[in-house]
């Protein structure tokens, strides 16, 4: 993994601090994310992990800090706008469309990528014909990706978790991000499901070139697939390194064993 | 057939010559299809010689040369056929191999087959070949057909397909002469495939089949089904299969019909429904799955479809499959059949991919009586075939209007079947194997002087001329009075009986067929709950009367059958005890894909055998299981022995 060819640093999160009230959720993180690395962000329940990417696709406004983003900085920013700089998430509890087909939610996610107008959308009229085959090739590239040809009919209310997470994946793929943000993508799932999961965020990376940020609990994933690792505990970082650099970190492995504080 | 297939005045008489063939006299034809992004995409007769001539070039350039061997590994997928048709072209063999094998699987055969060149589908099987490359140091070349996640593979092995295609097209337009004077090089009597054999027994064995003969096998089935060009298969089933060769490109190259590839194992019903095909094959097990669905379906469904399903699949059973054979059945039934043909089993074939299936034959292993009486009498015309790898699956097959249960069919044109002394089949076919590879050890084994196959099942012919086959020719026995005793036929007889899950049947040089049964817990634990009894547990199932006498049922009709067959008349099972444990692999009474070892079996129970054949009412039996953690305990029973009467060809009801 370490040989791998990295890019520049394309995300960068500067002395962010997030409060909700007088709950400190977030209190001065600052890290770097460099072009198509596998980032990985650990910390125990509450450390501020989801809070983090809220922050980053701009559904939070952090009190302090800025977010920089392909050279462009910001403080408050609003989810659609962080979707057209190409960032792209999915999340901890899934949200799909559930009475809607696999391949209907996929293609949910090009919207922005759509021109023609609502209109023209809903007659299937003039140039909107053609704009959507196109789109509709783009998705059935993911659904191939994916691997999942088999379920593209299938309302998504009716597939099991595994899968909901995996089509998840392939709205998140379809918007063509340069970042894609997974909030635990293998939570609930069972040790063949993880596999599965692990060989499409490598491969993702590895195709498309895209650059992860990803939260995860089971440690054995993360310290498999990811290039670096930052570790959040009570809205504070305490480390941030490779994997074999976190593994050996004092701070967090009391954050993960517990000492009196 | 007489019909002599020519192009521009030679014989089409091998696959190349074949392709050619079509691609002249019906170039704009579909030729085969494949979904790819969700539609099908098809190429042409003339694009399928095109691409064959471009592979068979590419192939030629890097170095493949007339007696090589060819490994293709991978899904079903139009250019792994393509390769297939290269190979040939250039005097070389395909060997396809099972793609979920495990690299070591392939070792053997990589090795045996010496492979120089192999084409593969995608990474997964790429990894397979690298990872065994210590171990073939003749390995030379890996070709890819999907590109995907290979992106960063450096090995210098490693050619992408439409790399190796441009080559080709290189080399053609230098040699334009080649490709035409290899095609006319190839003989008719060359090996076109090798197939390995699974090897349950021994190491896999490479059976070669030749264009002669394999051609003979595709025209013999044609003539007998009359397959034309219009129509359309779906190959599913693995490359390395006989019956996947025979069916997805022989016979197509043949008779010039439409092979579709599926979009991946998983979509298989989905593209089922898609294509619609005219002509299907499907081992028992696939049959079986099918209608479990749907039976699950209507259990969902609502009470009044429900109400139509049972109500005109009775009307089905009782006429359906009289109608498709064309006996007499009254006009009350005849109406009937045809409502329930508009309401239920036309929607049925529609959701089974089965509204077009002109013929679908199921072969491999014995097909359940219900399983096959439910599609031949919805009007699926499903048949039985019988063959092995060696025969290229080309020995028996039941004519249309003459498909029974027990019968594998008439012998196929040109083929000779003799029932040698021992009972064994013996064939002479058209379409035999001409040797097994570098193993004329084998060979001779296996073919007699005078030019038969023994195949090792043992069978015998009926009044109407069907073979019916009853066993493996080593399991078959005599009782004292010289009656044919078949344990594995009585006991698949047996079997078939939801209630009993396993049989083993004894008889071989005693006096009378005596058998363990083995209850099924969930069947039969369901029908003890309907009628209100309780039971504490397996053992106290397995021993209560209801059940001895549910099972002695079973058995007394399976006599009643046997009764109606003068030469198996005398096998009937005259005693059965039911064991008071379940036969299990982790005890070594199975093997891993749940055959019985009749032997082990035999010895450690044999103080039931004893008791079975010594006339005992009762015996009292203690023995050691294995638990799943290893652990040992005992399980001690006093079992029952049940006495049934002999049932006389005349006795018979119905």
């Amino acid at each position: 993994m370490n040989s791998r060819n990295l890019g520049e640093p394309i995300l960068g999160v500067e002395d962010i601090s997030l409060a909700f009230g007088g709950v400190k959720a977030i209190s001065g993180v600052s890290f770097q994310v460099r072009e198509r690395e596998i980032f990985a962000i650990i910390g125990p329940n509450g450390a501020g992990k989801s809070s983090m990417l809220n922050v980053i696709n701009g559904v939070y406004q952090p009190q302090q800090g800025t977010v920089r983003f392909k050279g462009k900085a910001w403080t408050r920013m609003v989810p659609h706008e962080a979707a057209k700089l190409g960032i792209a998430r999915t999340f901890q509890n899934i949200a799909l469309f559930k009475g809607m087909t696999v391949l209907d939610n996929i293609m949910t996610g090009r919207t922005l990528k759509m021109r023609s107008s609502l209109l023209a959308q809903a007659l299937y009229w003039g140039k909107n014909q053609r704009e959507e085959l196109e789109h509709r090739e783009k998705v059935e590239h993911i659904v191939d990706f994916l691997q999942i040809e088999h379920i593209r009919k299938t309302p998504v209310g009716r597939l099991p978790y595994g899968l909901q997470k995996r089509v998840e994946l392939a709205r998140a793929l379809a918007a063509e991000p340069v970042l894609l943000l997974l909030d635990e993508p293998m939570a609930g799932m069972n040790v063949e499901e993880k596999q599965d999961m692990c060989r499409f965020i490598l491969d993702v990376n590895d195709e498309f070139g895209t650059t992860i940020v990803l939260i995860e609990h089971d440690m054995g994933v993360v310290m498999d697939i990811c290039d670096r690792v930052v570790v959040l505990d009570y809205g504070r970082k305490i480390g941030d390194g490779t994997p074999d650099e976190i593994r050996a970190n004092k701070a967090v492995i009391d954050a993960y064993l517990g000492v009196a504080h | 057939m007489t019909q002599s297939v020519t192009t521009g005045g030679v014989v089409a008489d091998t696959y190349p010559r074949l392709l050619l063939h079509h691609a002249e006299v019906r170039g704009g034809r579909a030729a085969m299809r494949e979904k790819d992004l969700g539609i099908w995409q098809s190429w042409t007769w003339k694009q399928y010689a095109e691409e064959v001539r471009r592979l068979a070039c590419g192939l030629a350039a890097l170095g493949f040369r007339r007696g090589m061997n060819l490994a293709v590994i991978g899904d079903n997928r139009p250019r792994l056929y393509w390769a297939f048709a290269a190979a040939q072209t250039l005097g070389g063999v395909p060997v396809p191999l099972y793609q979920d094998s495990v690299a070591q699987e392939m070792l053997y055969v990589l090795d045996n087959a010496e492979i120089e060149f192999a084409i593969v589908e995608d990474q997964e099987q790429v990894d397979k070949l690298l990872e065994l490359l210590p171990q073939c140091p003749r390995l030379k070349h890996i070709i890819y057909d999907d590109p995907r996640g290979l992106r960063n593979y450096s090995r210098p092995e490693l050619i992408a397909y439409d790399a190796l295609r441009e080559k080709g097209e290189a080399f053609d337009r230098a040699n334009p002469a080649f490709f035409m004077d290899e095609v006319n090089a190839g003989k008719t009597g060359d090996t076109c495939v090798i197939l390995y054999t699974s090897g349950t027994t021994s190491k896999p064995k490479g059976v070669c089949l030749t264009h002669a003969g394999l051609i003979a096998a595709a025209r013999g089935d044609i003539e007998l089904d009359q397959f034309t060009e219009r129509d359309e298969v779906l190959s599913y089933l693995p490359m390395a299969w006989v019956g996947d060769h025979l069916f997805s490109y022989g016979q197509a190259l043949v008779a010039g019909f439409t092979v579709n590839c599926p979009e991946s194992s998983e979509t298989v019903m989905t593209d089922l429904r898609e294509i619609g095909p005219t002509y299907y094959f499907a081992p028992p097990r696939v049959f079986e799955n099918l209608l479990t669905q749907v039976m699950i379906r209507m259990e969902d469904a609502s009470r009044i479809k429900r109400w139509l399903f049972q109500r005109y699949m009775s009307v089905a059973r009782r006429c359906g499959a009289e109608i498709m054979d064309g006996k007499p059945v009254s006009f009350a039934d005849r109406t009937a059949y045809a409502i329930g043909n508009l309401l239920v089993y036309g929607p049925l074939r529609n959701i089974l991919g089965m509204s077009r299936i002109r013929v679908a034959y199921t072969g491999g292993a014995a097909i359940g009586p219900d399983l096959y009486r439910f599609y031949r009498s919805i009007g699926i015309n499903l048949k039985q075939l019988y063959g092995q790898t060696e025969t290229a699956a080309y020995v028996c097959k039941q004519p249309n209007g003459e498909a029974k249960l027990d019968t594998v069919g008439r012998p196929l044109a040109g083929v000779e079947v003799r029932i040698v002394e021992s009972g064994e089949i013996w064939v002479k076919t058209p379409s035999m194997l001409k040797e097994y590879y570098k193993r004329p050890d084998a060979s001779a084994e296996s073919i007699s002087p005078d030019g038969y196959f023994m195949t090792g099942d043992a069978g015998f012919f009926d009044g109407d001329g069907h073979l019916k086959i009853i066993d493996r020719a080593k399991d078959v026995g005599r009782l004292n009075d010289g009656t044919l005793f078949a344990p594995q036929f009585l006991e698949n007889k047996l079997k078939f009986f939801p209630f009993i899950k396993e049989a083993v049947c004894f008889g071989d040089k005693h006096d009378m067929v005596c058998a363990f049964l083995n209850i099924d817990m969930a069947a039969v634990g369901n029908w003890v709950e309907r009628r209100g009894l309780a039971y504490a547990g397996y053992v106290d199932l397995a021993s209560r009367p209801e059940v001895y006498a549910l099972l002695q049922d079973c058995v007394e009709k399976v006599n009643t059958d046997l009764a109606a067959e003068a030469s198996l008349a005398g096998s009937q099972i005259r005693r059965f005890l039911v064991l008071h444990k379940e036969l299990d692999a982790d005890d070594d009474e199975l093997t891993r894909t749940r055959k019985v070892r009749r032997g082990f079996i035999a010895e450690k129970y044999g103080v039931l055998v004893d008791a079975l054949f010594g006339g005992q009412e009762h015996c009292i039996i203690e023995t050691e299981v294995k638990f799943e953690d290893g652990r040992k305990g005992s399980v001690r029973a006093d079992v029952r022995i049940c006495d049934l009467p002999l049932v006389t060809a005349t006795a018979k009801a119905a």
